[in-house]
């Protein structure tokens, strides 16, 4: 999928959660939704992306690299 | 004419719980109190003569035909407008009743023709039967003389002078047959509520009038039908008896596969055809009713345009090669499984259907989740009522609406925010109108002045005229109004709903920056209205809410929808009838084509597939082992397959390359793929990519049930074998089989019975219980072995509702100098959705081609008029489509159809979509119009290769002159 397109979608998505809520609750919430909803495929793409990238709001880099974080986990458990 | 199956009881059942006895010709009998001495005795097993009366119609008392006798009272009432009375003793047959009726008797038939051989209601003509039940054969005013000169002299004026009205593609109105009973005219006002219909003259010269004196097809009239079936002659009859000139053979009791409303109809069949359909008086849904689309519009189903036999291609540029059945599944399962083998597990995926039944939805996700190995399934829910499963799931815990449709019957106050239900769901719509004309009051939040804003009949309390894409704006304005000045009912909140998030939510929504003076100007809408709205809502005894794709179809379509749940929840409207919220669903069996697991993400039963227990069941009952990630949606393959790595399709009767938004980078993504498998009655515009064609079935050809808006599984009864040989749910089986994973159902039952094993909201479900109770909602199970028809009753099924903080953010689709108006999309009543059904039946005749409505002012300023061809371009693309210029649309915004693909309304709409869910936003499109001289160059071809359609109005206009 186009880079941009996935981080737009991430960006909105935290963009939601990030209403009234503390910024690592808006992270988690995001985090959350992308597990749920998103294939395997997508949440690797960005994943590669990486949670620095500057098109990434702060909610969204913190959830991009919690993602990150459960990813290798899974890896080292399966 | 009513079904032929239909027992009459004469006026409408009463619903009081207040039971009294009476004697029917010596018989006692206890009824509710309120019932008509007619209906008394129809329950009796007596039937009372009549004319003008008839069980769908309140008792009118015109026809002095219904005449009895009543203990202690003097003359002989009328029994259709005589209630009964505890106690009351009733004679309903005499020597002094039988004389008074045959001249009743005699009157009518001094009044119409005797010629009943070849009338189109020989049979079941109630003047027929009305006369040989008095011995009256011939009209004996004419005979003896008795006033004969007058009126026979007169009758034959006016008979002359009368000319059968064929305007109407369906229907004929044959003056010379009338009676004046006045039955068309009440099931216009009563039934369909357009009160288009009315009785012109007086006396012998009474007679039946369409508007003004106009044809049926210049008038008001919307062709529901009502009337004609009202009828109890052939004055009015439909064109499809009157060819086939016998009566049925039987009816077959069946569900629409139109919108969401699912009437319950009655397929009247002949020699394996329907000869019409008749809308069924114990449908739950519809109740007696249905709409030019539904009643009229099936001749689809045996249209030539149907492929009758499997066809395979190598390439799409290919010609397709008609080929056996077993050539045809064996080639695309070998296709699936070499692209499988190449390219990986899941770089297959598959489309269900949400015109095909539940049973065979829930064998295309099982054959792709089981089969194929992943969980790339989805649904055109996708791109239409997505939010609103995600929505409701997280406020009140079902992705589901909370109502029965008669449930408005009950209400004070309803909103209708971004539907059309005149157009769109038009028996909801008649339902409406009722509940409006008795004196309920209506909100419409919606950038169009849609039909029910304001009729000669109804008019809207409020219509919030918002600007497209500010929906989420307006919600919290009318949210700010009811927090801030007490509108809250806190005791249903405090009890029923979290108290957290509620807090959260109040102190946010009370922000001065929601208020309707603040909010107004980015809606649009004043912030007076917006209050006068909010306080209207909240002080309801019953305030309910009804919505469609306008709210759905946006950018912020989830948050719109956990919006509206807070409306819900804020005024204690959630949990009894007359409240709700109600998404009023596009398609037949949307609502079951999410119920049946047609979401990437979720089972059957709006369960996660990350859920152990849940996938545990599923793969102990399918013999595999299952993914527990969510699988692609549907824009996601598509972005997939333009990456190269998704490569293989299996479409269930889905048209994605007309209905999917930016159809440039639809085309594009579905010409990268190496095998599209499309399941479909025509060939569609999907079918143009596909390598496989496999030919499905109609609704009328297959059994199976379809659920709708109101969560209610009807049953789907076959009337004619499939005309390729195949039901859809037996290609899907076959195709699975040739995958090499085994199915072997009989018969949809068993699908059924295996939905119900393993679906908790649906462990109760059984064809047998179908066929008693005609219809069931779920969750039906232990808790509620009949069904629920109104959910959350006491507690949210997520147990304390909540609410969510639902920000206002404007689309990135903006207007500026270059794209300066909005473009907005909708239906209209005589087609559905792409067309493909409605565009094959004489419809055309209201509806041949999409137009764009346009306001005046931007008309002018651009040199615009009336049926000017105007050039419309998006970022995405461009379209030429003619111009109708209106008021309806506001300054700023123009809007169309989608209903011919010739039209390119989708070439133009971006791929903005949900944040939550991806449904795109067709609402909401940024534009620039110009006049031009013609259509596009693909325009024209495509007119000129259209399938073989019917002439419209214009071309029937010029044919009847």
């Amino acid at each position: 999928m186009h880079a941009e397109m996935l981080v737009r979608m991430v960006n909105q998505i935290a963009e939601f959660y990030g209403t009234g809520s503390a910024p690592d609750i808006a992270a988690n919430e995001t985090l959350s939704h992308l597990k749920r909803m998103w294939a395997p495929r997508m949440c690797k793409q960005i994943v590669e992306i990486g949670s620095d990238d500057p098109g990434l709001s702060p909610i969204s880099r913190v959830a991009v690299g919690l993602l990150a974080a459960a990813q290798a986990q899974k890896r080292v458990a399966g | 004419m009513y079904a032929i199956d239909h027992h009459d009881y004469g006026t409408p059942p009463s619903d009081s719980q207040v039971r009294v006895t009476v004697e029917i010709d010596g018989t006692p009998l206890e009824v509710p109190e309120g019932t008509s001495v007619m209906r008394a005795a129809a329950l009796a097993g007596t039937s009372i003569p009549k004319l003008c009366a008839t069980d769908s119609l309140k008792a009118f008392g015109s026809c002095r035909l219904c005449l009895v006798e009543i203990e202690g009272r003097r003359g002989y009432p009328a029994s259709c407008t005589t209630l009964v009375a505890d106690g009351m003793k009733i004679r309903t047959q005499s020597d002094k009743l039988a004389q008074l009726r045959r001249g009743v008797v005699e009157l009518y038939v001094s009044e119409h023709p005797l010629d009943c051989a070849g009338c189109p209601a020989d049979g079941h003509c109630e003047l027929q039967d009305m006369a040989k039940l008095h011995g009256v054969t011939e009209n004996v005013f004419a005979k003896d003389g008795r006033c004969s000169e007058r009126i026979t002299h007169e009758s034959k004026a006016r008979v002359q002078a009368l000319m059968t009205d064929n305007s109407n593609p369906y229907f004929s109105f044959d003056p010379a047959l009338c009676i004046a009973c006045s039955r068309c005219v009440r099931a216009c006002d009563e039934t369909q509520g357009t009160l288009a219909l009315t009785i012109s003259g007086r006396g012998l010269a009474s007679q039946v009038s369409a508007s003004a004196a106009e044809l049926f097809i210049d008038s008001e009239c919307v062709s529901c039908g009502a009337c004609v079936e009202a009828c109890p002659t052939a004055a009015l009859s439909e064109k499809s008896i009157a060819a086939l000139a016998r009566p049925a053979e039987k009816s077959v009791t069946t569900t629409c596969a139109y919108c969401g409303v699912g009437c319950s109809l009655k397929a009247e069949v002949i020699d394996g055809q329907v000869s019409r359909m008749v809308p069924n008086r114990d449908g739950h849904a519809n109740n007696g009713h249905a709409c030019v689309k539904g009643r009229f519009a099936y001749g689809y189903a045996t249209h030539p345009d149907r492929i009758k036999a499997p066809m395979i291609r190598a390439k799409i540029t290919d010609p397709w090669r008609e080929v056996s059945w077993d050539e045809a599944i064996q080639h695309s399962a070998n296709e699936f499984r070499r692209i499988q083998a190449k390219y990986g597990r899941d770089a297959v995926g598959g489309i269900t259907s949400s015109r095909c039944t539940n049973e065979e939805v829930y064998l295309v996700q099982k054959l792709i989740r089981a089969a194929f190995g992943n969980n790339n399934v989805d649904t055109c829910a996708r791109v239409c009522h997505s939010p609103t499963g995600f929505g409701l799931k997280q406020t009140l815990g079902e992705s589901a609406g909370t109502q029965t449709f008669m449930s408005v019957m009950k209400s004070d106050v309803a909103i209708v925010m971004g539907a059309n239900p005149t157009d769109g769901h038009p028996v909801f719509a008649s339902h409406l109108k009722r509940a409006l004309r008795a004196g309920a009051q209506l909100i419409v939040i919606d950038p169009r002045e849609i039909a029910l804003v304001r009729t000669p009949h109804i008019e809207a309390a409020y219509h919030l005229q918002l600007r497209p894409g500010t929906n989420v704006a307006i919600i919290s304005a009318l949210a700010h109004v009811i927090v801030t000045e007490g509108l809250v009912k806190e005791e249903y909140v405090s009890q029923r709903c979290e108290k957290e998030a509620f807090d959260k939510w109040r102190s946010w929504v009370a922000d001065p920056r929601h208020s309707p003076e603040a909010t107004e100007e980015v809606t649009g809408v004043p912030a007076a209205t917006v209050r006068g709205a909010a306080r209207l809502y909240a002080a309801a005894k019953n305030g309910s809410i009804y919505y469609g794709l306008g709210v759905t179809e946006h950018s912020q379509g989830s948050t719109t929808v956990l919006g509206i749940a807070n409306l819900a929840m804020a005024t204690g409207n959630l949990g009894r009838e007359g409240v709700g919220v109600n998404p009023l669903r596009g398609q037949n069996n949307v609502q079951g084509s999410c119920d049946m697991g047609s979401f990437p993400h979720e089972f059957p039963g709006y369960r996660h597939v990350s859920d152990d227990s849940t996938r545990h069941l599923f793969e102990g009952a399918w013999g595999v082992e299952l993914s527990d990630e969510p699988g692609l949606r549907i824009p996601n393959m598509f972005e997939a397959a333009l990456d190269g790595s998704f490569k293989g399709m299996y479409i269930q009767g889905e048209d994605l390359a007309q209905s999917d938004p930016n159809t440039l980078h639809v085309v594009a993504a579905l010409s990268a793929l190496e095998c599209v498998v499309v399941q479909d009655i025509f060939m569609c515009e999907t079918a143009k990519f596909a390598h496989v064609l496999l030919p499905g079935s109609s609704f009328l050809e297959k059994d199976g049930t379809f659920t709708n808006a109101e969560r209610r599984i009807s049953p789907v009864r076959k009337v004619m074998e499939p005309i390729a040989g195949l039901a859809d749910w037996e290609i899907t089986q076959r195709l699975s089989n040739a995958l090499g994973y085994p199915m072997n159902y009989q018969h949809p039952s068993e699908i059924m019975d295996e939905i119900a094993r393993l679906t908790p909201t649906f462990h109760g479900v059984t064809y047998e219980k179908l066929e008693q109770q005609g219809s069931i909602q779920w969750p039906c199970n232990a808790e509620a072995p009949e069904g629920t028809p109104t959910m959350h009753i006491g507690s949210f099924v997520r147990g304390k509702g909540k609410f969510f903080v639902t920000e206002y953010v404007a689309t990135p689709e903006r207007v500026n100098g270059r794209f300066p108006l909005l473009l907005t999309t909708g239906r209209v009543l005589s087609q559905y959705n792409v067309g493909a059904q409605t565009r094959r039946t004489q419809n055309n005749v209201w509806h041949s081609e999409d137009t764009v409505e346009i306001h005046p002012h931007d008309a002018e300023v651009r040199g615009i008029a009336h049926g000017d061809w105007i050039g419309i371009v998006s970022r995405a693309g461009e379209t030429v489509l003619r111009a109708d210029v209106t008021d309806r649309v506001q300054p700023g915004v123009i809007y169309t159809t989608f209903h011919f693909p010739e039209s390119g309304a989708n070439v133009i709409t971006t791929d903005n979509s949900d944040w939550a869910t991806n449904c795109p936003e067709y609402k909401v499109t940024a534009v620039q119009v110009v006049k031009v001289s013609k259509p596009l160059d693909w325009q024209l071809r495509f007119r000129e290769n259209r399938e073989s359609r019917l002439p419209s109005r214009r071309e029937v206009a010029r044919e009847t002159l």
